[in-house]
């Protein structure tokens, strides 16, 4: 049952195969059983999930039931859901209920879509493998040993082990596709103002972009037909016209131009890793596309310029979390400033920390033209890079990261060493570009993910590149033991 | 040796909206703490501002009222700092790029010249909450934090340094008071906070070219504070300065209680705002169709009409001032001059009588219970000898207190005025008959006994008898045969 | 780019972060390292270059003045750690 696409569910559940409810009950079953092994919930949300599960089932025999509805997923911890625990992943928010809902739930809620619960993440979305959350780490499905990357590494843990039928995700510098690589799913980050930030919790405002992760493509198109459009609550939402992606999905690729980033194939890469991209782009070539390296010369540079911009916007984001209104606070408090100092330093991961603590130090003064306005200036270089490339191609193919799934506890004690991690995914979120990684041959039993980046609000194209390489190959449809 | 005073001021003017700036929730005044604060107002996680247009439609009026340029593109920054009523740790402001550019307005100095003061930009911004130190809330050691004030929208227009004593900067002031209510951007009410002014003082030696240090004197709310706070301020730098001592730049809050101001260290330690574009906000682009239409029902403003008024109404400066400082007040004179032909007549009217009535029952010019129009009856009638000044203000008084129009209470009360010579005859010859010791005191060359007569008249007639004709008809038959 | 000790007491208060002193060191390194990080962005020449600060190339929307929301107090707080008579409440405050 878990191995069915959506668009299978969705039919079955309209034939009355089976009912919402039993499938609900199914995952939440397979969660119950199977998720003490990766710890990939914050909290699960079984009478609502199961009330909204009848509620489907009711619509659907009346007739009236969303494009999604009786599907069962799962967020995030990062999107507000009313009368549901919003932790983010942290201390902070341990105790918050949030009392309204994040504009992508209120949608796939609108779209009958199941909520099972909220995944677990990196702290504030900090992080690449899922380590800096104060609910402990999420184990890789492939490999428990192993992380699932970061900082949607709950969401990708839970949609490969089949503990729900997708679930959304948020991007800051590669935060959906990293763990979708190393969990080997299909994770798409759409353009910058695609989906709205209403009720996402901030950690970069100019980067983050909620998407999905799920088992295929097509998966991914169901999701975000629903999630994508113009939000009038959220400023920076596009207010551009959103295609139906699911009709887009079969378009002819013959005469793709792909483009390959002589960057990102250099030093740092793995070798098996670097095989097996190359191996699925032959696979594109002989789908008729023809491929092209071209140049991003300046993103090399883009982790150093996100760990400003990054770091600088999460400084001021989270500096609403002073146990006043809402969130930790810490006992007895001397004074005003031992409240704010002691609820945040309890409150807030060593992550986060040292984050608000650049991000402090790079904006604060004498420093803001060196840093903030520096990595601003190359940002821009950056963003040009893409431009001139997509004169040239229709999308940019690469890996998504430097390695499969590394050992838990390998990098936590670099920073820079995790930081590194992202080098292939942080230029799409500077630029705002859409990018998807899709899973391609592993290596040594450990998933790969093919990153293959778009131009501004080409997630149709992207979502039909990638599921017509999931038509003839069956890499997405691979389960981790144990969980099939 | 001899000083000389630098202000600027940071006047905060809260703007006349029905939501708050960033935010769906009521700027209403007086509601139950927070409960006008929104998930929006409060910073809670995943919240996200946008912008009212009415907010900015009202700062380009101000822009284009004090002759500025508006920006065609302005940029919203975050100032960070930490502080109960300041929900989301910064405070959404405009930095670099503020939405009204350089601009000026005109004051009137005590000696009746006109300066023009600078006014270096003025910017959008939200305004913070409300922290209570009431000693009850859990039996004390506690603030409490009231955000409904949060979100509101506030014009913050900064000065040039160029006003040199506290009755400039109150001049000033008072100005940009008068200009906001003007052009209908603010209600301008000092007691709710809906106008406050920071003054950055410094004195420098007289012929000196480079500014002193200041001293920020913040959040002041009427304008006799403001003169005080300036005054004290100098006072203390100036002894700062002869004793040897070195002013500190420092923010210091005026206490009014004790007159002085007095230094907040508490806030002043570590002041690194760290502003940044907000990212949660996009440049603000205006077209040219919105800066018009934003402007297209500007009024005449206030320096264009009082001048105006001098004019075209022979007003002097001082009464055209006068007559100009609201613009309900400026609307009121013109109509009943207009209806009355007698400008200066009107002008005396407005500021005299009215003004002193509107004050007593402290009423506001719009709600007068004697409109311009009834005024300007009452003026025809003592235009054309209907009835005497004295016997007007009898006739105000009762159009006051709603018994009629000018021409109803005259005829009812029988006020009209006796130029009827025959009856006013009939009157003095009494007069004279029953008095003939006065008459010959009169005739031996006593002229003053003519007051006699004068008051005898007018007594006898219940002052209705017109004065000059009084006048000619005694002078007429009390002359020596 | 390296920061010291004193450097991190500096950013830890202006950011509100109470830094245990056996920390301190370890967080100067962690940041220190970062920064050398983020030095890279030295070698590039960005003269004349328009900073970016946000990736959408659109202008901010303008919203209606309308009132739109309701009170809600009693939600909001059930959030809140300390209140009464509608009030949040903190260590007091003093001017
Ligand atoms: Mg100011
Ligand atoms: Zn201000």
């Amino acid at each position: 049952m878990q191995n069915k696409s959506i668009a299978q569910m969705a039919a079955e559940l309209r034939l009355r195969t089976y009912s919402s409810v039993e499938l609900t009950q199914h995952y939440l079953e397979r969660i119950a059983r199977l998720d003490p092994r990766l710890n990939s919930f914050i909290s699960v949300a079984r009478e609502s999930a199961l009330a909204a599960a009848a509620r489907a089932d009711q619509a659907i025999a009346r007739g009236v039931a969303g494009p999604l509805a009786g599907i069962p997923i799962a967020h995030k911890d990062i999107f507000c859901t009313k009368g549901l625990k919003t932790s983010c992943g942290s201390r902070m928010l341990d105790n918050f209920v949030a009392p309204y809902d994040a504009t992508v739930v209120e949608r796939l809620a609108a779209a009958g879509a199941i909520v099972l619960g909220k995944t677990n993440m990196d702290e504030f979305a900090m992080g690449s493998s899922n380590e800096t959350s104060f609910y402990g780490p999420v184990k890789n499905p492939w490999d428990a040993a192993r992380v699932p990357g970061g900082s949607s590494g709950g969401s990708a843990a839970a949609v490969a082990a089949r503990l729900c039928a997708a679930a959304t995700g948020t991007d800051t510098g590669g935060s959906i596709r990293q763990p979708a690589a190393l969990c080997g799913i299909t994770g798409l980050k759409p353009t910058y103002g695609r989906c709205s930030r209403w009720g996402m919790i901030a950690f970069a405002s100019s980067l983050d972009q909620a998407g999905v992760l799920a088992r295929s493509a097509a998966d991914a198109a169901c999701l975000l037909d629903e999630m994508a459009g113009f939000d009038p609550r959220d400023s920076t939402s596009a207010d551009v016209e959103v295609p139906d992606y699911v009709d887009a999905l079969d378009d002819e690729i013959a005469g793709l131009r792909i483009g390959l980033p002589k960057e990102y194939f250099g030093a740092g890469l793995d070798d098996r890793v670097a095989a097996s991209v190359q191996d699925a782009i032959k696979e594109y070539e002989r789908l008729g596309a023809t491929v092209q390296e071209i140049s991003l010369p300046n993103s090399p540079l883009s982790v150093p310029v996100y760990y400003v911009v990054a770091p600088a916007e999460c400084s001021s984001n989270l500096a609403r979390f002073d146990g006043v209104r809402y969130g930790h606070r810490c006992a007895e408090p001397r004074d005003l400033e031992d409240l704010y100092q002691r609820s945040r330093a309890e409150g807030f991961g060593t992550e986060v920390q040292r984050r608000i603590m650049i991000g402090t130090y790079v904006l604060s003064a004498g420093y803001y033209d060196a840093y903030y306005l520096k990595a601003q200036r190359i940002r821009q270089l950056i963003a040009g890079d893409f431009a001139r490339a997509f004169e040239q191609v229709d999308v940019i193919m690469g890996p998504t990261t430097p390695t499969t799934a590394f050992p838990l506890g390998a990098k936590t004690d670099d920073p820079v060493a995790m930081y590194l991690n992202d080098i292939y995914t942080i230029a799409t979120n500077l630029a705002g570009l859409p990018g998807i990684s899709i899973p391609i041959a592993p290596v040594a039993g450990l998933p790969v993910g093919l990153q293959i980046i778009g131009n501004a609000f080409q997630e149709a194209r992207l979502l039909n590149v990638a599921h017509r390489y999931q038509h003839v190959t069956h890499w997405h449809q691979q389960a981790p033991t144990g969980f099939e | 040796m001899q000083w000389e005073t630098v202000i600027g001021l940071e006047i905060h003017t809260q703007l006349a909206t029905q939501s708050k700036i960033f935010s769906g929730a009521a700027t209403r005044f007086g509601a139950a703490p927070n409960t006008q604060a929104c998930a929006i107002d409060l910073g809670l996680p995943g919240v996200l501002p946008v912008l009212n247009q009415e907010a900015v439609r009202l700062a380009v009026r101000f822009g284009k009222a004090i002759g500025a340029t508006i920006a065609p593109r302005s940029v919203f920054a975050r100032k960070n700092y930490f502080y109960p009523d300041l929900p989301k740790g910064y405070q959404i402001s405009q930095y670099e790029l503020p939405i009204v550019g350089e601009g000026w307005v005109e004051i009137v100095l005590d000696d009746g010249t006109l300066k023009s003061v600078g006014v270096t930009r003025a910017h959008l911004e939200e305004d913070a909450g409300k922290s209570l130190h009431d000693a009850s809330l859990r039996g004390g050691g506690y603030t409490g934090i009231d955000l409904n004030r949060a979100g509101t929208p506030l014009l913050e227009i900064v000065s040039e340094p160029d006003l040199r004593s506290a009755q400039e900067a109150v001049a000033y002031a008072r100005k940009i008071h008068q200009l906001v209510r003007w052009i209908g951007i603010s209600d301008g009410n000092m007691q709710e906070g809906s106008f406050r002014v920071d003054a950055n003082v410094s004195v420098r030696p007289l012929g000196q070219t480079t500014f002193g240090t200041r001293a920020e004197i913040k959040n002041i709310n009427s304008f006799r504070f403001l003169e005080r706070a300036i005054q004290f301020e100098v006072e203390r730098q100036i002894d700062v300065l002869e004793s040897g001592g070195t002013v500190v730049q420092e923010t210091r809050l005026y206490d009014a209680e004790r007159d002085e101001t007095r230094s907040m260290r508490s806030k002043e330690e570590a002041n690194d705002y760290r502003y940044f574009p907000d990212p949660d906000l996009l440049p603000v682009e205006l077209d040219v169709a919105f800066i018009v239409d934003a402007v297209a029902d500007l009024p005449e403003l206030p320096d264009s009409l009082r001048e105006r008024f001098h004019v075209q109404y022979g007003l002097t400066e001082y009464d055209a001032s006068q007559l100009s400082m609201t613009r309900e007040l400026a609307q009121y004179f013109e109509a009943v001059a207009q209806a009355s032909g007698e400008p200066k007549l009107a002008a005396n009217w407005v500021s005299g009588e009215l003004s002193a009535a509107l004050n007593r029952s402290e009423l506001e010019i719009t709600e007068s219970p004697v409109s311009a129009a009834m005024l300007a009856g009452l003026i025809h009638r003592i235009q054309d000898g209907t009835i005497s000044g004295k016997l007007a203000k009898q006739v105000f008084e009762a159009m006051w207190h709603g018994e009629g129009d000018a021409d109803s209470i005259i005829m009812d009360r029988g006020l009209r005025q006796i130029t009827d010579s025959s009856a006013l005859e009939a009157i003095i010859d009494g007069i004279i008959t029953a008095n003939p010791e006065q008459v010959e005191q009169y005739r031996a060359g006593k002229e003053k006994v003519l007051g006699f007569f004068v008051g005898q008249t007018m007594k006898a007639s219940q002052g209705k008898a017109n004065p000059q004709e009084v006048n000619r008809l005694l002078l007429e038959k009390l002359a020596p045969r | 780019m390296s920061l010291d000790a004193s450097d991190v007491e500096k950013i830890a208060h202006l950011a509100r972060l109470a830094i245990a002193p056996e920390a301190v060191e370890h967080y100067a390194e962690d940041l220190s390292r970062i920064l050398d990080l983020v030095a890279q962005m030295d070698a590039v020449e960005t003269k004349g270059v328009e900073p970016m600060a946000h990736p959408l190339h659109m202008s901010q929307r303008l919203r209606a003045d309308r009132v739109t929301e309701q009170d809600q107090r009693e939600l909001f707080q059930e959030n809140a750690p300390l209140t009464e008579d509608g009030l949040y409440l903190v260590p007091k405050v003093i001017d």
